[in-house]
């Protein structure tokens, strides 16, 4: 699996990773020794049938669950042994995560949304909602900012996930399903800014995805069946 | 990172107004309720207290024992002396106290003791101009009674100073007098074993205790030793103290030393002591349920919303929140509620309290007051603040606990 052109930086690797859920008595693996590698400014495509472990894959990759074996490495060091603590800072300013369902806190604005990696992060409550401001600018959301995010449309809301999630500079953006709440002209323009991302801010993004057409026009696509990848292309 | 976490805490608050709100009032009304109510308790407990040592002092000192064994005993502990007295049935005294000018002295070397009232008393038939009823005599000597008493204070009628004056003067229960329909300035006969006495009426007295304003009559010491024909024994003594808290102690040590059998007021008064105390007890136990109610009520709020905000909780971990941090969200909501509560039901109280001070009630019998008696008592909000604290640290606690052990990727999962 090299990388589409050799100048791009790799990001994450991942060797021969093992995952199963179990519940009772019953075990199922979901994955079942996944290897790939994601490059800086490239945007990769995770595609397959519902329960052949695309979004457990995104968790693990995203830090939020600890595979049974297997090997990941985030900027060229292995993480998925390292300690909570670090995960947690990792997951603060390394990686950005985007969800389907946008995931938004009711109870605050859209910028205050925005500003809360770069708040946890350490920065007072000005100087994030300036950096914040400058995101939802490119997003094309500066005068919603002092919306509540409940009362955006679903298209908007989903791009105020997207500042968020890239508001820290991460290095890897990871989204779950990113347009499946959304019609289609949405799901196109949300589509649109995570490839731009990937060129401008020189970002990895990995998407799993059901939707073909939007995965097709990514740099890289991964198939996956019964938790193994059956196609990196 | 902790204004960060009582951000989200302020504004998780304030996005349940109304569940909240209802938290808050249980916590205002809890802390107002037990503020309340032990102000009054208390209140009324120390103006007893007060009641009975202005009228009864803080010590009694009367009969001589002929058989100490048994009656006393001492024990050491922590190097200390401390002094047991023990009612025996059967023990022989002699009928008050034996030499009045030695036990004076040996009084004299207690530094805890600051008056000492002779008292000798007696019964009598106590004549007006129509009507006869049998009263308790107290000769006392009214200079070294005011010391020991608030009989200055508990005049109603008539001047104190006459009475000291002139030793053919007599003070009148308030009681009696209204029986007898007496006024200051009558002429009254009392009537003894011994003989009669015509007295002039120098005032009336109300203690508030009915049992002693309806019985009890003051004239000079010498008249009644005079009287009662008992010129050199049979008096009893009435001390006061600095800190009448400590009466039990040093009874016990005048006892032991001195040979006469000496009660404190804690002693005397026993029974109400134990009223009172009950009566505080079970109503700081009924208003700390309020409290507890209130602490299920916030549980209640807590733990609904750590299942509707799992989601939240699920993306605040994702972008580097510590389970730690989730937590301390839902102890900082638990600390919000728990300070207005605190701010608001400590108000209330102290408006509620002096609100009740002033409602009219009139008590006669064991104590006079003509409005509710309220104690002025920090310990009370103390005790408040405590109990609701450890009530809502329980309630925010637990949910709090339950939100930090959210795995968010099997939230999101389940999400999708």
């Amino acid at each position: 699996m090299d990388s589409p052109t050799n100048e791009y930086k790799e990001l994450l690797r991942v060797e021969n990773l093992h995952h199963s859920f179990t519940e009772g008595s019953q075990k199922t693996e979901v994955l079942k020794g996944v290897s790939l590698q994601v490059y800086a400014s490239e945007t990769t495509a995770i595609v397959g049938p519902s329960g052949c472990g695309k979004s457990t894959l995104l968790y693990l990759l995203g830090l939020l669950d600890r595979p049974e074996s297997g090997k990941i490495f985030l900027n060229n060091s292995e993480v998925s042994s390292s300690t909570e603590q670090t995960r947690t800072a990792l997951r603060n300013t390394s990686i950005g995560f985007i969800f389907q369902f946008h995931f938004l806190i009711k109870e605050l604005t859209v910028i205050e949304n925005v500003a809360l990696p770069l708040r946890k992060f350490g920065a007072d409550a000005k100087e994030s909602e300036e950096k914040s401001f400058v995101v939802l600018e490119k997003l094309g959301l500066a005068e919603k900012a002092q919306r509540f995010a409940n009362k955006l449309s679903g298209g908007e809301q989903q791009r105020v996930a997207i500042a968020r999630a890239i508001v820290n500079s991460p290095s890897l953006i990871l989204a779950d399903e990113p347009t499946g709440n959304l019609d289609t002209e949405n799901s196109e323009n949300v589509f649109g800014v995570l490839q731009e991302l990937a060129e401008i801010e020189n970002l990895g993004v990995l998407i799993v995805t059901h939707n073909s057409e939007l995965a097709s026009k990514t740099n890289k696509l991964i198939r996956m069946k019964d938790g193994l990848i059956i196609k990196d292309e | 990172m902790k204004t960060l976490n009582f951000e989200l805490a302020w504004r998780f608050v304030l996005g349940k107004k109304r569940a909240m709100t209802m938290s808050l009032l249980g916590i205002v009304l809890g802390i107002a309720f037990f503020v309340i109510t032990q102000a009054q308790t208390s209140g009324f407990e120390a103006f007893f207290i007060r009641t009975i040592l202005g009228t009864n002092g803080a010590i009694r000192i009367s009969d001589r024992f002929q058989d100490m064994h048994g009656t006393v005993r001492s024990s050491s502990k922590d190097g200390k002396t401390r002094f047991f007295f023990h009612s025996k049935e059967g023990a022989l005294y002699t009928e008050g106290i034996e030499n009045p000018k030695l036990l004076k002295d040996a009084l004299d070397q207690f530094t805890e003791i600051t008056g000492i009232s002779e008292i000798l008393e007696g019964n009598a038939i106590l004549n007006g101009i129509s009507r006869s009823q049998t009263v308790q005599i107290h000769g006392i000597v009214p200079s070294n009674h005011i010391m020991v008493s608030d009989l200055e204070k508990q005049i109603i009628r008539g001047e104190l100073s006459a009475f000291e004056l002139d030793p053919m003067t007599i003070l009148i229960g308030n009681r009696v007098a209204q029986r007898l329909m007496l006024q200051v300035g009558d002429r009254v006969n009392i009537q003894g074993r011994t003989g009669n006495l015509q007295l002039r009426i120098a005032g009336f007295f109300e203690t508030g205790v009915s049992q002693i304003d309806k019985n009890r009559v003051y004239i000079h010491l010498s008249t009644a030793k005079a009287f009662m024909g008992k010129r050199f024994s049979g008096s009893i003594f009435q001390l006061s103290m600095f800190d009448p808290s400590k009466a039990p102690e040093i009874a016990a040590q005048i006892q032991e030393t001195t040979g006469h059998r000496t009660v404190s007021w804690q002693e005397r008064e026993q029974v109400w002591l134990d009223v009172f105390k009950a009566l505080r007890v079970s109503s700081a136990i009924t208003v700390s349920s309020i409290l507890l109610l209130s602490g299920l009520g916030i549980f209640n709020v807590f733990a609904i919303m750590v299942i509707e905000k799992t989601r939240d909780i699920a993306i605040l971990r994702s972008i580097g929140f510590k389970p730690s941090d989730t937590s301390s969200i839902f102890l900082w909501q638990g600390v919000i509620i728990l300070f207005f509560g605190i701010i608001v039901g400590v108000s209330l109280g102290i408006l509620s309290t002096y609100g009740i001070s002033q409602i009219p009630l009139r008590i006669r019998g064991i104590f006079s007051t003509d409005s509710f008696v309220v104690n002025w008592d920090l310990t009370h909000y103390l005790w408040a603040i405590v109990i609701a604290t450890v009530f809502v640290s329980i309630a925010s606690w637990i949910p709090a606990r339950r939100a930090a052990r959210i795995e968010p990727a099997k939230i999101i999962r389940e999400t999708l």
